[in-house]
């Protein structure tokens, strides 16, 4: 990762990092090598470029159902084979469903990587689903929603707040799904979604560890590469967010609520929607208003109206469609959360109105070019931060110029993401105690 | 290019680990290291919550909290600019058995980043204004979990199981008690328990052994020589073959169960990671994993763990399950139990869990924050610095007799105390 040097006592200069390498099998399958020789051990993940925003209508949870149910067996390796090879070879494996994707991983002792691909590969095709298995295993899902949601009142506004804001996209679905939908998933279902994402020409295998591009792509050849191509990629059918004009209040108050919170929302553009440099000036705005010690939100709010514990933020950056920004404040006792709504607003407002100083800028970039630093430190990480980008649209280059670009991001760069976040089409969200219960 | 590259036989770990001590005496592990241009640091001091007066639980905790809010020159924010300038990461934190802080930075700052924890290890300037303000933060924290059904149910246990005990006390403290934790409560028990004695420092990353040993000196070399922590007796969790069923209007009930274990010091302890792993570890080969989720469908997490405290060593687990079938979730927790305890494991599973636990041991320390962690835990339970080449001998050497014996002594009868936060049928 080449990192330009710029001035300030934290610039960070130019330091080598991985030599990540992208090559294509002829089926479509993209490969991506990230070498990292300092312990005997390889991270495989195979992600698939369909998530929950893929589900079809009245089906959520499919995507999530279904990486479930991919650990239930192939006509080659049956139910448990699988996971008790990996167990075996003393390695450690799961899976994650999100949004805009689905992946799958182990982690090994590098003489095992070609085991791996070999199981991983028989499991893009050869899935085997019996009424049998999906039927406890729908249980396990629906017991992990109550987990998760049912339980949980600020979990369950966080739902409302994003069927809110996004009122027409599928991101504002839970990922897990609706209970009632959970509910009819069957294996009819999954099979279908299966068939249509679990391609080559839909999947990216990431292997980052102590291994060469030429042992992993030989590898890739003689597992992945037998594969038959489909002709070409499934589409991802998505509907668009129509601008919405006004600004949504969402309530939540449940007796179990003891500490009330507030959420303000946008819509802003991802990764792959912004413009050049947009999103990165995105992520150093909300770096200003939200790093946790020295943001401005912790500075006006907790420090110097002192009606808030904690303020913050967060921003969905990596993601296909136009994703969420979010900023939150947790009131100290005795303030309503009207007053710290309005308090917060005003924050964004100035620095919309009269942006920033060269040192709070500065801090900001210091800051988050430094993470792209430590991130180096983890093969786990870079394979996430690599599969995630590339699986929503972006490409390599993009990874390793995203420290350039955010330090190119400016002042009036800052001024203007700051002008996105209107109050006026913000979606809120407010978790109260409800007192009359 | 088919043919994999031949594996070369890792280096022995003791040969990478370098004992530093420094001029005034203070030991540190350090694994020198060039790859990635950072510094990662963790130290341990034995006495955490643990140490907390008995009347006022969670004063390790706010203290945790209070050390890098401000230091030397620098007062809270001017502290925290300062470690973002440099991107420099800076964590404390209190358990229940000891206070512990991380450093992570860009080996270009090493020489601020060591000084911002000189300061905040020795001069941290416990202001008025953070102390309300963590205080605060912490209610918030403590009020958020009071209806988590997991921490509920969690909290309840312990204070069951250890009735009469500090570890019965929480770590974090109570509303009730947080309020009384003054200034002077902080200081005294930071000039009690924060000393050379029983410190532990784990270094990996770009630094050399010769200026490690300068910084060991300038960072901790001014803390008093010796603790003077309170004696704590060995507890043993009580209730053992009983329920606490807590009423809480939600549809699912969260259960956590355990009981006594052995200690870290105990000959039979990797026996007993072995039998925990086959009942409830982390993989999805344990007993629980396919009894309770895989086969039947009746939850998402169970899981079973060894938590040997230094005051009382446990084993402890859990769930969450739909209040219909709490009863059989639960019931099928104890059978298994109850079954290692009578007949041990199978060989298979014996085989199995030694393969896993040998086999993954390395990815426990493949990022230099992992690995200054485990330098300072093999130091604390004083395992030796050879341990990380010997342990996975000493797994492999775990026969099916050790097995059977160690999990009639980890679960004995069969008998573990449950608390459960929902409303259960049948229970």
């Amino acid at each position: 990762m080449n990192v330009s040097s710029s001035s300030g006592p934290a610039a960070v200069e130019t330091q080598a990092g991985p030599a990540i390498s992208s090559v294509t099998l002829p089926n479509g399958m993209q490969v991506v090598v990230i070498p990292d020789h300092r312990t005997p051990v390889v991270t495989h993940m195979v992600w698939y470029r369909n998530g929950s925003a893929d589900d079809p209508l009245g089906k959520s949870g499919i995507a999530h159902f279904l990486e479930h149910l991919m650990f239930k067996g192939t006509e080659k390796h049956p139910q448990g084979a699988f996971s008790d090879k990996v167990t075996e070879l003393g390695g450690q494996e799961n899976a994650f469903t999100s949004l805009d994707y689905t992946a799958y991983f182990q982690r090994v002792a590098r003489e095992h990587l070609r085991t791996m691909m070999e199981f991983e590969a028989d499991r893009m095709t050869g899935l085997v689903l019996s009424d049998d298995v999906v039927a406890p295993e729908r249980d396990v899902v629906l017991e992990e929603r109550r987990m998760r949601t049912e339980t949980d009142p600020g979990a369950q506004l966080g739902e409302a707040v994003s069927a809110a804001l996004f009122a027409h996209h599928p991101y504002g679905t839970p990922i897990i799904g609706w209970m009632h939908e959970i509910e009819d998933l069957d294996r009819e279902d999954a099979l279908a979604y299966y068939r249509r994402f679990y391609t080559p020409e839909n999947a990216i295998l990431v292997v980052a560890g102590d291994v060469t591009t030429e042992e992993v792509v030989a590898h890739a050849e003689a597992t992945y590469g037998r594969i038959p191509p489909r002709g070409e990629a499934p589409v991802r059918r998505r509907p668009k967010e129509p601008e919405i004009r006004a600004a949504r209040i969402v309530k939540l108050a449940d007796p179990k609520v003891e500490q009330p919170s507030l959420q303000r929302c946008w819509i802003v553009p991802s990764y792959t929607t912004a413009a050049p440099g947009e999103a990165e000036a995105l992520e150093v705005m909300l770096q200003i208003l939200s790093a946790p010690q020295t943001g401005r939100l912790h500075k006006r709010l907790v420090l110097d109206k002192r009606i808030a514990v904690a303020a913050g933020g967060w921003y969905q950056s990596t993601a296909v469609d136009p994703s969420r920004l979010l900023l939150y404040a947790v009131p100290l006792p005795g303030t309503d959360l009207d007053t710290l709504g309005t308090a917060l607003d005003e924050v964004v407002a100035e620095l919309a109105r009269d942006g920033v100083t060269d040192k709070e800028l500065q801090r900001a970039k210091t800051r988050l070019v430094a993470d792209a630093a430590y991130a180096q430190d983890s093969q786990a990480s870079l394979a996430r931060m690599y599969g995630s980008a590339l699986a929503t649209g972006s490409s390599i280059a993009d990874v390793e110029h995203w420290p350039e670009a955010v330090e190119a991001v400016t002042a009036a760069d800052v001024m203007e993401a700051a002008k996105k976040l209107d109050p006026r089409r913000a979606v809120t969200g407010q978790l109260l105690k409800d007192e009359a219960a | 290019m088919n043919a994999p590259r031949a594996t070369t036989k890792p280096a022995r770990y003791a040969d990478r680990i370098r004992r530093v001590t420094s001029a005034s005496g203070i030991e540190a592990w350090l694994v020198e290291d060039y790859t990635v241009p950072i510094v990662a640091l963790e130290f341990r001091i034995e006495g955490g919550a643990v140490q907390d007066p008995a009347d006022k639980p969670g004063t390790a905790y706010l203290l945790s909290g209070l050390i890098d809010e401000g230091a030397g020159p620098y007062d809270s924010t001017a502290f925290h600019e300062r470690l973002d300038d440099f991107a420099i990461e800076l964590n404390f934190g209190a358990d229940r058995d000891g206070f512990s802080g991380t450093l992570r930075t860009l080996a270009k700052h090493r020489g601020e980043a060591f000084e911002m924890l000189r300061l905040a290890v020795n001069e941290a300037r416990l202001d008025e204004e953070p102390i309300e303000r963590v205080r605060a933060q912490i209610a918030a924290g403590l009020r958020h979990e009071s209806t988590d059904p997991d921490v509920m149910a969690n909290r309840a246990w312990f204070e069951t199981a250890f009735a009469g005990h500090p570890y019965a006390r929480p770590t974090k403290g109570t509303l009730e008690t947080l309020p009384l934790i003054g200034r002077e409560d902080l200081v005294a028990f930071r000039a009690r328990v924060l000393a050379r004695s029983d410190l532990k420092i784990g270094v990996v990353g770009a630094i050399d052994a010769d200026t490690l040993a300068r910084e060991l000196d300038r960072v901790f070399g001014d803390l008093p020589a010796r603790a003077h922590r309170t004696e704590v007796s060995f507890g043993a969790p009580a209730g053992l073959g009983t329920r606490k069923v807590i009423d809480f209007d939600i549809p699912q009930a969260s259960i956590r169960f355990g009981g006594p274990s052995i200690r870290r010091n105990d000959p039979d302890w990797l026996a007993a990671v072995v039998v925990n792993h086959i009942l409830g570890g982390g993989a999805f080969s344990s007993r629980l994993f396919r009894e309770v989720r895989e086969k039947r469908g009746l939850a998402y997490s169970v899981y079973s763990q060894l938590a040997p405290f230094e005051h009382g060593s446990i084993f402890v687990g859990g769930t969450s399950t739909k209040n219909e079938r709490a009863a059989e979730s639960l019931a099928i927790i104890e059978a298994e139990i109850a079954s290692l305890a009578e007949k041990g494991p199978t060989d298979e599973e014996l085989a199995t869990a030694k393969k896993y636990l040998t086999g993954s041991y390395a990815l426990r320390f493949d990022t230099s924050t992992k690995l200054a962690g485990q330098l300072v835990q093999i130091q604390a339970d004083d395992l030796g610095i050879d341990y990380m080449d010997r342990r996975n001998d000493l797994v492999n050497a775990v026969t099916a007799e050790d097995a059977r014996r160690t999990a009639q002594r980890l679960f004995g009868d069969g008998r573990i105390f449950t608390t459960v936060v929902g409303r259960p049928v049948g229970l």
